[in-house]
Protein backbone atom coordinates (compact mmCIF):
# COMPACT_ATOMS: atom_id res chain seq x y z
CA UNK A 1 0.00 0.00 0.00
CA UNK A 2 1.19 3.56 -0.69
CA UNK A 3 2.37 5.37 2.44
CA UNK A 4 -0.16 8.18 2.00
CA UNK A 5 -3.01 5.72 1.62
CA UNK A 6 -1.89 3.83 4.72
CA UNK A 7 -1.99 7.13 6.63
CA UNK A 8 -5.48 7.84 5.25
CA UNK A 9 -6.59 4.36 6.38
CA UNK A 10 -5.11 4.99 9.83
CA UNK A 11 -6.87 8.36 10.07
CA UNK A 12 -10.15 6.74 9.03
CA UNK A 13 -9.81 3.98 11.61
CA UNK A 14 -9.42 6.65 14.32
CA UNK A 15 -12.97 7.82 13.43
CA UNK A 16 -12.35 11.56 13.11
CA UNK A 17 -15.59 13.52 13.16
CA UNK A 18 -14.08 16.46 11.28
CA UNK A 19 -11.34 16.51 8.65
CA UNK A 20 -10.16 19.78 7.19
CA UNK A 21 -7.06 20.17 5.08
CA UNK A 22 -5.72 21.93 2.03
CA UNK A 23 -3.86 19.86 -0.54
CA UNK A 24 -0.11 20.37 -0.83
CA UNK A 25 2.60 18.18 -2.31
CA UNK A 26 3.58 15.63 -0.95
CA UNK A 27 0.63 15.37 1.45
CA UNK A 28 -1.99 15.42 -1.31
CA UNK A 29 -2.72 11.70 -1.62
CA UNK A 30 -3.67 11.50 2.05
CA UNK A 31 -6.41 14.11 1.88
CA UNK A 32 -7.57 13.03 -1.58
CA UNK A 33 -8.10 9.54 -0.22
CA UNK A 34 -9.93 10.81 2.87
CA UNK A 35 -12.18 12.97 0.68
CA UNK A 36 -13.02 9.86 -1.36
CA UNK A 37 -13.77 7.90 1.79
CA UNK A 38 -16.19 10.58 2.98
CA UNK A 39 -17.79 10.89 -0.47
CA UNK A 40 -18.19 7.12 -0.72
CA UNK A 41 -19.71 6.87 2.73
CA UNK A 42 -16.82 4.80 4.12
CA UNK A 43 -15.98 7.49 6.66
CA UNK A 44 -18.70 9.30 8.59
CA UNK A 45 -17.00 12.67 9.01
CA UNK A 46 -17.45 16.28 8.01
CA UNK A 47 -14.85 16.96 5.32
CA UNK A 48 -14.45 20.72 5.07
CA UNK A 49 -12.85 22.13 1.94
CA UNK A 50 -11.25 25.47 2.69
CA UNK A 51 -9.31 28.19 0.93
CA UNK A 52 -5.94 27.75 2.64
CA UNK A 53 -4.04 25.93 5.35
CA UNK A 54 -4.66 28.82 7.73
CA UNK A 55 -8.39 28.20 7.31
CA UNK A 56 -7.94 24.43 7.51
CA UNK A 57 -6.31 24.46 10.92
CA UNK A 58 -8.69 27.19 12.10
CA UNK A 59 -11.63 24.94 11.18
CA UNK A 60 -9.91 22.10 13.00
CA UNK A 61 -9.39 24.23 16.10
CA UNK A 62 -13.03 25.31 16.23
CA UNK A 63 -14.25 21.77 15.60
CA UNK A 64 -12.00 20.36 18.29
CA UNK A 65 -13.14 23.06 20.72
CA UNK A 66 -16.72 21.97 19.96
CA UNK A 67 -15.77 18.48 21.16
CA UNK A 68 -14.97 16.58 17.96
CA UNK A 69 -12.05 14.31 17.19
CA UNK A 70 -10.25 16.15 14.39
CA UNK A 71 -7.67 15.25 11.77
CA UNK A 72 -5.60 17.26 9.32
CA UNK A 73 -2.48 16.84 7.23
CA UNK A 74 -0.04 19.23 5.60
CA UNK A 75 3.54 19.83 4.48
CA UNK A 76 6.12 22.58 4.27
CA UNK A 77 4.64 25.95 3.21
CA UNK A 78 1.23 24.76 4.31
CA UNK A 79 2.48 24.20 7.84
CA UNK A 80 4.12 27.62 7.83
CA UNK A 81 0.84 29.23 6.77
CA UNK A 82 -0.84 27.42 9.67
CA UNK A 83 1.81 28.49 12.16
CA UNK A 84 -0.24 31.15 13.91
CA UNK A 85 -2.99 28.63 14.62
CA UNK A 86 -0.49 25.86 15.45
CA UNK A 87 0.55 27.69 18.63
CA UNK A 88 -3.07 28.53 19.50
CA UNK A 89 -4.17 24.90 19.22
CA UNK A 90 -1.53 23.93 21.77
CA UNK A 91 -2.36 26.86 24.08
CA UNK A 92 -6.05 25.96 23.95
CA UNK A 93 -5.02 22.37 24.66
CA UNK A 94 -6.95 20.79 21.78
CA UNK A 95 -5.75 17.25 20.98
CA UNK A 96 -5.76 17.56 17.18
CA UNK A 97 -3.56 15.10 15.28
CA UNK A 98 -1.96 16.26 12.06
CA UNK A 99 0.17 14.28 9.66
CA UNK A 100 3.21 16.08 8.30
CA UNK A 101 4.66 14.77 5.04
CA UNK A 102 8.02 16.44 5.61
CA UNK A 103 9.19 18.76 2.84
CA UNK A 104 11.79 21.49 2.50
CA UNK A 105 10.88 25.16 2.96
CA UNK A 106 11.26 27.86 0.34
CA UNK A 107 12.99 29.82 -0.94
CA UNK A 108 14.24 28.37 -3.20
CA UNK A 109 11.07 26.46 -3.91
CA UNK A 110 11.46 22.75 -3.30
CA UNK A 111 8.82 20.05 -3.17
CA UNK A 112 11.37 17.47 -2.00
CA UNK A 113 12.06 16.10 1.41
CA UNK A 114 13.85 17.40 4.43
CA UNK A 115 12.55 17.98 7.96
CA UNK A 116 12.86 21.74 8.28
CA UNK A 117 9.08 22.26 8.35
CA UNK A 118 8.08 20.32 11.45
CA UNK A 119 11.39 20.85 13.28
CA UNK A 120 10.95 24.61 12.91
CA UNK A 121 7.78 24.29 15.01
CA UNK A 122 9.46 22.29 17.76
CA UNK A 123 8.53 24.89 20.39
CA UNK A 124 4.87 25.17 19.40
CA UNK A 125 3.52 22.79 22.06
CA UNK A 126 2.63 19.92 19.70
CA UNK A 127 4.30 16.62 20.44
CA UNK A 128 6.18 15.25 17.44
CA UNK A 129 6.55 11.62 16.37
CA UNK A 130 8.73 10.56 13.42
CA UNK A 131 8.22 7.33 11.49
CA UNK A 132 10.99 5.33 9.82
CA UNK A 133 8.80 3.27 7.52
CA UNK A 134 5.17 3.09 6.42
CA UNK A 135 4.20 0.63 9.14
CA UNK A 136 5.66 2.75 11.90
CA UNK A 137 4.11 6.02 10.68
CA UNK A 138 0.75 4.29 10.31
CA UNK A 139 0.87 2.92 13.85
CA UNK A 140 1.95 6.29 15.23
CA UNK A 141 -1.43 7.80 14.29
CA UNK A 142 -3.30 5.47 16.66
CA UNK A 143 -0.77 6.10 19.41
CA UNK A 144 -0.89 9.86 18.84
CA UNK A 145 -4.65 10.14 19.28
CA UNK A 146 -4.66 7.97 22.37
CA UNK A 147 -1.86 9.94 24.04
CA UNK A 148 -3.12 13.38 22.97
CA UNK A 149 -6.65 12.88 24.28
CA UNK A 150 -5.63 11.76 27.75
CA UNK A 151 -6.82 14.36 30.21
CA UNK A 152 -3.40 14.50 31.82
CA UNK A 153 -1.99 15.53 28.39
CA UNK A 154 -4.53 17.39 26.18
CA UNK A 155 -1.96 18.45 23.63
CA UNK A 156 -1.98 18.23 19.85
CA UNK A 157 0.55 16.16 17.94
CA UNK A 158 2.33 15.90 14.61
CA UNK A 159 2.95 12.51 13.07
CA UNK A 160 5.88 13.23 10.75
CA UNK A 161 7.23 11.14 7.89
CA UNK A 162 9.51 11.97 5.01
CA UNK A 163 7.71 13.35 1.98
CA UNK A 164 7.89 11.13 -1.13
CA UNK A 165 10.40 8.76 0.51
CA UNK A 166 7.61 7.45 2.74
CA UNK A 167 4.45 9.21 1.57
CA UNK A 168 4.76 7.87 -1.98
CA UNK A 169 6.43 4.51 -1.29
CA UNK A 170 4.56 1.23 -1.55
CA UNK A 171 5.29 -1.15 1.31
CA UNK A 172 3.44 -4.06 2.87
CA UNK A 173 1.50 -2.64 5.82
CA UNK A 174 -0.49 -4.38 8.51
CA UNK A 175 -3.63 -2.25 8.85
CA UNK A 176 -5.63 -3.13 11.98
CA UNK A 177 -9.34 -3.75 11.69
CA UNK A 178 -11.92 -1.21 12.81
CA UNK A 179 -12.90 -3.49 15.71
CA UNK A 180 -9.29 -3.66 16.87
CA UNK A 181 -8.84 0.11 16.74
CA UNK A 182 -12.20 0.68 18.44
CA UNK A 183 -10.94 -1.55 21.25
CA UNK A 184 -7.65 0.37 21.43
CA UNK A 185 -8.90 3.93 20.95
CA UNK A 186 -12.13 4.76 22.77
CA UNK A 187 -14.31 7.70 21.64
CA UNK A 188 -12.93 11.14 22.44
CA UNK A 189 -14.09 12.62 25.73
CA UNK A 190 -13.43 16.38 25.66
CA UNK A 191 -12.26 18.07 28.83
CA UNK A 192 -13.96 21.36 27.90
CA UNK A 193 -16.17 21.98 24.93
CA UNK A 194 -18.07 24.80 23.33
CA UNK A 195 -21.73 24.36 24.15
CA UNK A 196 -24.40 27.07 23.79
CA UNK A 197 -26.15 25.73 26.91
CA UNK A 198 -23.03 26.20 28.99
CA UNK A 199 -21.11 29.04 27.37
CA UNK A 200 -17.33 29.08 27.47
CA UNK A 201 -14.55 30.97 25.74
CA UNK A 202 -11.16 29.38 25.08
CA UNK A 203 -7.74 30.89 24.68
CA UNK A 204 -8.70 33.94 26.70
CA UNK A 205 -6.64 37.03 27.21
CA UNK A 206 -4.01 36.67 29.91
CA UNK A 207 -2.30 39.71 31.38
CA UNK A 208 1.34 39.54 32.49
CA UNK A 209 -0.03 38.37 35.85
CA UNK A 210 -1.24 35.08 34.30
CA UNK A 211 0.51 34.34 30.98
CA UNK A 212 3.65 32.68 32.32
CA UNK A 213 1.68 30.21 34.42
CA UNK A 214 -0.24 29.05 31.35
CA UNK A 215 3.04 28.40 29.53
CA UNK A 216 4.37 26.56 32.60
CA UNK A 217 1.27 24.35 32.70
CA UNK A 218 1.63 23.58 28.98
CA UNK A 219 5.26 22.58 29.52
CA UNK A 220 4.20 20.24 32.35
CA UNK A 221 1.59 18.72 30.04
CA UNK A 222 4.32 18.17 27.43
CA UNK A 223 6.45 16.37 30.01
CA UNK A 224 3.45 14.16 30.84
CA UNK A 225 2.92 13.53 27.12
CA UNK A 226 6.23 11.65 27.14
CA UNK A 227 4.93 9.18 29.73
CA UNK A 228 1.58 8.96 27.95
CA UNK A 229 3.16 8.15 24.56
CA UNK A 230 5.28 5.49 26.22
CA UNK A 231 2.31 3.93 28.03
CA UNK A 232 -0.05 3.88 25.05
CA UNK A 233 2.83 2.68 22.86
CA UNK A 234 3.32 -0.27 25.21
CA UNK A 235 -0.40 -0.98 25.15
CA UNK A 236 -0.31 -0.88 21.34
CA UNK A 237 2.47 -3.45 21.41
CA UNK A 238 0.47 -5.74 23.67
CA UNK A 239 -2.51 -5.60 21.30
CA UNK A 240 -0.78 -5.53 17.91
CA UNK A 241 2.69 -6.98 18.50
CA UNK A 242 4.61 -3.82 17.58
CA UNK A 243 5.91 -2.18 20.73
CA UNK A 244 6.34 1.60 20.90
CA UNK A 245 7.03 1.99 24.60
CA UNK A 246 10.43 3.56 23.86
CA UNK A 247 10.89 7.03 22.39
CA UNK A 248 14.07 5.83 20.74
CA UNK A 249 15.25 2.65 19.08
CA UNK A 250 18.82 1.47 19.44
CA UNK A 251 20.39 -0.51 16.60
CA UNK A 252 23.65 -2.41 17.15
CA UNK A 253 24.70 -0.01 19.89
CA UNK A 254 26.61 -2.61 21.93
CA UNK A 255 30.30 -1.60 22.15
CA UNK A 256 29.76 1.07 19.44
CA UNK A 257 32.69 3.48 18.88
CA UNK A 258 30.56 5.83 16.80
CA UNK A 259 26.83 6.27 17.10
CA UNK A 260 24.49 7.92 14.64
CA UNK A 261 21.40 9.77 15.79
CA UNK A 262 18.66 10.40 13.24
CA UNK A 263 14.92 10.75 12.68
CA UNK A 264 12.76 9.20 9.98
CA UNK A 265 13.41 7.22 6.84
CA UNK A 266 17.17 7.81 6.76
CA UNK A 267 17.41 5.34 9.65
CA UNK A 268 16.82 2.46 7.22
CA UNK A 269 19.83 3.50 5.13
CA UNK A 270 21.89 3.99 8.28
CA UNK A 271 21.06 0.48 9.54
CA UNK A 272 22.20 -1.03 6.24
CA UNK A 273 25.38 1.05 6.33
CA UNK A 274 26.00 -0.05 9.93
CA UNK A 275 25.69 -3.71 8.92
CA UNK A 276 28.33 -3.16 6.23
CA UNK A 277 30.60 -1.22 8.59
CA UNK A 278 30.28 -3.89 11.29
CA UNK A 279 31.19 -6.53 8.70
CA UNK A 280 34.32 -4.47 7.98
CA UNK A 281 35.15 -4.18 11.68
CA UNK A 282 33.91 -0.62 12.20
CA UNK A 283 31.87 -0.54 15.37
CA UNK A 284 28.97 1.74 14.48
CA UNK A 285 25.45 1.94 15.88
CA UNK A 286 22.28 4.00 15.62
CA UNK A 287 19.92 5.66 18.05
CA UNK A 288 16.75 6.46 16.16
CA UNK A 289 14.56 9.17 17.66
CA UNK A 290 10.91 8.32 17.34
CA UNK A 291 9.54 10.95 19.76
CA UNK A 292 11.25 14.27 19.15
CA UNK A 293 8.88 16.35 21.32
CA UNK A 294 8.89 15.96 24.22
CA UNK A 295 12.62 15.44 23.74
CA UNK A 296 13.60 12.11 25.34
CA UNK A 297 16.86 13.42 26.79
CA UNK A 298 17.24 10.77 29.51
CA UNK A 299 16.56 7.90 27.14
CA UNK A 300 19.06 9.32 24.65
CA UNK A 301 21.71 9.84 27.32
CA UNK A 302 21.22 6.25 28.46
CA UNK A 303 21.38 4.87 24.91
CA UNK A 304 24.55 6.83 24.11
CA UNK A 305 26.34 6.28 27.44
CA UNK A 306 29.97 5.35 26.90
CA UNK A 307 30.02 5.99 23.14
CA UNK A 308 33.01 8.25 22.36
CA UNK A 309 31.66 9.91 19.19
CA UNK A 310 28.10 10.78 18.22
CA UNK A 311 27.16 11.85 14.68
CA UNK A 312 23.73 13.49 14.37
CA UNK A 313 22.31 13.38 10.86
CA UNK A 314 20.30 16.53 10.29
CA UNK A 315 17.76 17.02 7.53
CA UNK A 316 17.47 20.58 8.74
CA UNK A 317 19.64 23.58 9.44
CA UNK A 318 19.51 26.00 12.33
CA UNK A 319 20.96 28.91 10.41
CA UNK A 320 23.60 30.87 12.25
CA UNK A 321 24.39 28.36 14.99
CA UNK A 322 27.78 26.77 15.47
CA UNK A 323 26.51 23.19 15.39
CA UNK A 324 24.23 23.90 12.42
CA UNK A 325 21.74 21.14 13.25
CA UNK A 326 18.63 21.49 15.39
CA UNK A 327 18.70 17.94 16.75
CA UNK A 328 22.43 17.94 17.51
CA UNK A 329 22.04 20.89 19.85
CA UNK A 330 19.52 18.94 21.88
CA UNK A 331 21.49 15.70 21.83
CA UNK A 332 24.53 17.63 23.04
CA UNK A 333 22.41 19.16 25.80
CA UNK A 334 21.23 15.67 26.81
CA UNK A 335 24.89 14.56 27.05
CA UNK A 336 26.17 17.59 28.98
CA UNK A 337 28.92 16.58 31.39
CA UNK A 338 29.53 13.14 29.85
CA UNK A 339 32.51 14.18 27.73
CA UNK A 340 30.95 12.54 24.66
CA UNK A 341 31.73 14.39 21.43
CA UNK A 342 28.58 15.28 19.49
CA UNK A 343 28.72 16.49 15.90
CA UNK A 344 25.96 17.58 13.54
CA UNK A 345 26.05 16.80 9.82
CA UNK A 346 23.59 18.68 7.63
CA UNK A 347 22.56 16.22 4.92
CA UNK A 348 19.85 15.65 2.38
CA UNK A 349 18.36 19.15 2.33
CA UNK A 350 15.74 19.70 -0.35
CA UNK A 351 15.64 16.01 -1.22
CA UNK A 352 19.30 15.29 -1.93
CA UNK A 353 19.91 11.55 -1.70
CA UNK A 354 21.84 10.17 1.26
CA UNK A 355 23.60 6.95 0.36
CA UNK A 356 25.24 4.23 2.42
CA UNK A 357 28.67 5.48 1.35
CA UNK A 358 27.76 8.91 2.71
CA UNK A 359 26.92 7.37 6.08
CA UNK A 360 30.29 5.59 6.09
CA UNK A 361 32.09 8.80 5.19
CA UNK A 362 30.32 10.63 8.03
CA UNK A 363 31.36 7.91 10.49
CA UNK A 364 34.96 8.47 9.39
CA UNK A 365 34.62 12.25 9.86
CA UNK A 366 33.20 11.75 13.35
CA UNK A 367 36.07 9.41 14.27
CA UNK A 368 38.49 12.16 13.20
CA UNK A 369 36.56 14.77 15.21
CA UNK A 370 35.39 16.71 12.18
CA UNK A 371 31.76 17.81 12.26
CA UNK A 372 29.19 20.57 12.69
CA UNK A 373 29.20 20.99 8.95
CA UNK A 374 27.31 20.46 5.73
CA UNK A 375 28.06 17.09 4.22
CA UNK A 376 27.80 16.46 0.49
CA UNK A 377 28.00 20.01 -0.83
CA UNK A 378 28.62 20.29 -4.58
CA UNK A 379 31.70 22.47 -4.24
CA UNK A 380 31.82 23.04 -8.01
CA UNK A 381 28.71 25.22 -7.62
CA UNK A 382 30.14 27.40 -4.88
CA UNK B 1 -8.43 33.26 39.72
CA UNK B 2 -7.36 29.64 39.21
CA UNK B 3 -5.91 28.70 35.83
CA UNK B 4 -8.18 26.61 33.62
CA UNK B 5 -6.82 24.25 30.99
CA UNK B 6 -6.73 25.91 27.58
CA UNK B 7 -7.29 29.38 29.09
CA UNK B 8 -11.02 28.59 29.06
CA UNK B 9 -13.40 30.95 30.82
CA UNK B 10 -17.14 31.21 31.41
CA UNK B 11 -18.87 34.42 30.25
CA UNK B 12 -18.43 37.54 32.32
CA UNK B 13 -14.93 36.78 33.58
CA UNK B 14 -13.15 39.67 31.86
CA UNK B 15 -13.17 41.68 35.14
CA UNK B 16 -10.77 39.05 36.53
CA UNK B 17 -8.08 40.75 34.48
CA UNK B 18 -7.48 43.88 36.51
CA UNK B 19 -5.70 46.41 34.36
CA UNK B 20 -5.05 49.14 36.94
CA UNK B 21 -1.42 48.09 37.22
CA UNK B 22 -0.78 49.37 33.69
CA UNK B 23 -1.30 52.96 34.93
CA UNK B 24 1.48 55.53 35.18
CA UNK B 25 -0.67 58.66 35.61
CA UNK B 26 -3.85 58.70 37.68
CA UNK B 27 -6.82 61.05 37.39
CA UNK B 28 -7.82 63.42 40.16
CA UNK B 29 -10.89 65.63 40.05
CA UNK B 30 -11.41 69.15 41.38
CA UNK B 31 -15.04 69.04 42.62
CA UNK B 32 -15.10 72.83 42.77
CA UNK B 33 -14.88 72.90 38.95
CA UNK B 34 -16.93 69.75 38.16
CA UNK B 35 -20.37 70.45 36.66
CA UNK B 36 -21.50 66.79 36.72
CA UNK B 37 -22.01 66.92 32.98
CA UNK B 38 -21.13 63.19 32.76
CA UNK B 39 -18.70 63.53 29.83
CA UNK B 40 -15.92 61.70 31.71
CA UNK B 41 -18.20 58.73 32.49
CA UNK B 42 -19.06 58.39 28.80
CA UNK B 43 -15.57 59.01 27.47
CA UNK B 44 -13.77 56.46 29.65
CA UNK B 45 -12.93 53.43 27.46
CA UNK B 46 -12.93 51.18 30.55
CA UNK B 47 -16.18 52.58 32.04
CA UNK B 48 -14.08 53.13 35.13
CA UNK B 49 -15.48 56.58 35.94
CA UNK B 50 -18.76 56.98 37.77
CA UNK B 51 -20.74 60.00 38.97
CA UNK B 52 -22.89 58.89 41.87
CA UNK B 53 -24.18 60.72 44.94
CA UNK B 54 -22.45 63.90 43.81
CA UNK B 55 -19.00 62.25 43.72
CA UNK B 56 -16.80 61.46 40.71
CA UNK B 57 -15.12 58.10 41.38
CA UNK B 58 -12.37 56.40 39.42
CA UNK B 59 -12.20 52.61 39.65
CA UNK B 60 -8.45 52.24 40.02
CA UNK B 61 -8.61 48.44 39.56
CA UNK B 62 -9.32 49.09 35.87
CA UNK B 63 -8.28 52.70 35.12
CA UNK B 64 -5.26 52.40 32.80
CA UNK B 65 -4.40 56.10 33.19
CA UNK B 66 -5.05 56.94 29.55
CA UNK B 67 -6.19 60.48 30.38
CA UNK B 68 -9.16 60.59 27.99
CA UNK B 69 -11.39 61.80 30.86
CA UNK B 70 -9.06 64.72 31.59
CA UNK B 71 -8.79 65.58 27.92
CA UNK B 72 -12.53 65.53 27.34
CA UNK B 73 -13.63 67.35 30.52
CA UNK B 74 -15.22 70.66 29.33
CA UNK B 75 -14.65 72.25 32.76
CA UNK B 76 -10.97 71.17 32.92
CA UNK B 77 -11.78 69.66 36.32
CA UNK B 78 -9.71 66.47 35.86
CA UNK B 79 -5.91 66.38 36.05
CA UNK B 80 -3.55 63.46 35.49
CA UNK B 81 -0.86 63.20 38.13
CA UNK B 82 2.14 60.90 38.28
CA UNK B 83 1.27 57.99 40.52
CA UNK B 84 4.17 57.17 42.79
CA UNK B 85 4.19 53.96 44.79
Amino acid sequence: MEGSHAVAEAAKLCRPEVVSAYPITPQTHIVERLAEMVADGELDAEYLCVDSELSALSVCLGSSAAGSRVYSATSSQGLMLMAEVVFNVAGMRQPIIMSIANRALGAPLSIWNDQQDSLSLRDSGWFQLYGEDVQEMTDQHFIAYKAAERHDVLLPGFVCFDGFILSHTYEPVDIPTQEEIDAYLPPYVPYNKLDAKSPLSMGMYATPDYYMEFRYETDLAMQRAGNAISEVGKEFGEMFGRDYSMHTESYRMDDADVAFVALGSICGTVKDAIDEMRADGIKAGLVKIRTYRPFPAKEIAHALAGVPKVAVLEKNISLGTSMKGIVGLEVKDALTGTGIDVYSYVVGLGGRDIRKKDIRAIAALAEKGEGNMFYGLRTELL
Amino acid sequence: MALRIGAAAAPGRAPDNKTGSWRVFMPIVDMEKCTHCGTCTLACPETAVSDEDGEIRFDLDYCKGCGVCANECPAKAIKMILEEN
